[in-house]
């Protein structure tokens, strides 16, 4: 199961390499720039993750708490 | 895995490789034989140096509640009835030029509340407070090179519960690419935590004879927690991250961590119940190695939906493999309210040393019947409301957007959860 999910990450990630990535001027980033585009938490869900931390045994890669700070694992 | 650091490591070459061949440069061989068209130099001086300003202002708020039937207080059994409220506040101080180098400091303060059935149950007969607080204060410094595209900082951290402190620290650097649709991030995180060792009361040494020890609480803060030893949990991150703009809709992020714990990873106040009927404390190994990895992918549909999604595995030397999977998808009712339905899926398999009640034998090396590190799937689903009007929240030109959040949070395990957040932002 794992090791499918990694050969189709991998799978997917060389496909993205194959189609390239187009060099855009700052002016053609109207929709990147957008609020909902940011690659990263929004700030309402900082609880969210918290607790998810709390009661699951995975975390990190997310921005977010790794261990320490707080009784959670 | 080898594959997929080489897809990555392979991905951000043919980037860079794609991105020089596009890139125009501007000779005097290009020029036309005749032009009326004078160049303007571009000056630095059009925008002048900013003094201190409060740029961002948020306040992040959310009541959060929980049930289950697997406590680990209680060996595994018994409610996990918990309830908190959290609230926070976030302040962002900038100054400096905006086209050169910006500063900027983040101070943030966070406050929380909380209500714990089990945590009563410290206490063999169930007379330990149920409630707590804990309080989080934080800072960050960055400073950004716009010319450069690159920033560095540092930030600083605590965290205080009865039970519970931390001091945090990290400094963390980012450069963009040439052509800024690229950027790596790195920070080195450090906590120095102190678990304060609050044992069941049916172990609590015969020569403490202080009645806090009991109390798990903020109700025996001060002197009475003087007396109660406490010990080191120490954990080291470091996180590294590459994101980049793929065209005009799409964007994506690798994000990887590598984290060692060591210190005392189990808490003093869980109990474990072997086969034999007789009960003992939560023992769990004094070191922990965590190695998260992440991928996020945005996607601009059309003019109106978004797609958000993120990808994590994770495995660590306790034996948990995890995924993570989650999906958001807002959809633009107007420029200024957006309607955000959001699906996050997960799974873990089981740590090692976990075992349901009474099931561990007086002769395993180490034990826990904490449910956090059971075998189990979650789903958590729900939907976020964003607005931003041009001229502000109900007309006050500094509230600048509002969003409320529900979701509904399920364990293959029992335990379930709603949680409501709302965020306010000023400008």
């Amino acid at each position: 199961m794992i090791r499918n999910t990694l050969k189709l990450t991998g799978l997917f990630l060389v496909t993205l390499s194959i189609t390239s990535c187009v060099h855009l001027k700052e002016y053609q980033k109207n929709k990147i720039n957008d609020s909902e585009m940011a690659l990263g938490n929004r700030r309402v869900e900082k609880n969210e993750l918290s607790f998810q931390s709390y009661r699951e045994a995975a975390s990190g890669a997310n921005a977010g708490k790794t261990g320490g700070g707080c009784g959670c694992n | 895995m080898k594959k997929v650091f080489l897809s990555v490591i392979g991905f951000s070459l043919i980037c860079r490789l794609s991105v020089q061949a596009q890139e125009k440069v501007d000779t005097t061989k290009n020029k036309p034989a005749f032009s009326l068209y004078t160049p303007v130099e571009q000056s630095s001086t059009t925008y002048a140096p900013r003094g201190l300003t409060v740029e961002e202002v948020n306040l992040v708020s959310s009541y959060y509640s929980q049930n289950g039937f697997h406590s680990p207080v209680t060996g595994g059994i018994g409610s996990e009835k918990v309830t908190d409220i959290a609230n926070g506040i976030d302040l962002k101080l900038a100054w400096g030029d905006p086209q050169t180098k910006k500063y900027s400091l983040n101070l943030g303060f966070g406050y929380d509340h909380h209500t714990s059935a089990s945590q009563a149950f410290i206490s063999k007969t169930g007379a330990s407070s149920k409630t707590g607080e804990r309080i989080y204060p934080s800072l960050d410094y960055t400073i950004e090179n716009v010319k450069k595209g690159n920033s560095f900082g540092f930030g600083a951290y605590y965290s205080g519960e009865y039970n519970y402190r931390s001091l945090g620290a990290d400094i963390h650097f980012s450069q963009k690419t040439r052509d800024k649709n690229g950027e790596f991030s790195a920070k080195l995180q450090a906590y120095f935590d102190q678990v304060t060792l609050i044992y069941p009361s049916e172990f609590i040494p015969t020569s403490a004879t202080n009645v806090e020890v009991t109390t798990a609480s903020s109700s025996g803060e001060g002197e009475g927690r003087a007396n109660i030893p406490s010990s080191p949990r120490n954990t080291y991150t470091a996180s590294l991250s590459y994101s980049q703009v793929i065209n005009s809709r799409l964007q994506v992020m690798f994000l990887v961590d590598g984290v060692t714990q060591n210190g005392y990873l189990g808490l003093p106040f869980h109990r474990v119940y072997f086969n034999t009927g007789k009960d003992t404390i939560e023992k769990l190994p004094s070191t922990r190695l965590k190695l998260p990895l992440g991928f996020r992918l945005n996607y601009f549909l059309g003019d109106n939906i978004i797609i958000r999604s993120y990808y994590r595995y994770y495995r660590d030397s306790w034996g948990i493999n995890s995924n993570t999977a989650n999906i958001e998808i807002p959809v633009k009712i107007s420029p200024f309210f957006s309607i955000s339905p959001f699906y996050r899926y997960y799974d873990q398999s089981a740590a090692k040393y976990f075992a349901p009640y009474g099931v561990h034998s007086a002769n395993d090396e180490y034990y826990t019947s904490n449910y956090a590190y059971a075998k189990f799937q979650s789903n958590f689903y729900g939907v976020g409301f964003r607005i931003v009007p041009p001229r502000g929240v109900l007309g006050w030109q500094n509230f600048h957007d509002l969003e409320i959040r529900y979701g509904h949070y399920t364990q293959t395990t029992g335990l379930s959860s709603d949680v409501v957040s709302l965020n306010l932002g000023f400008k």
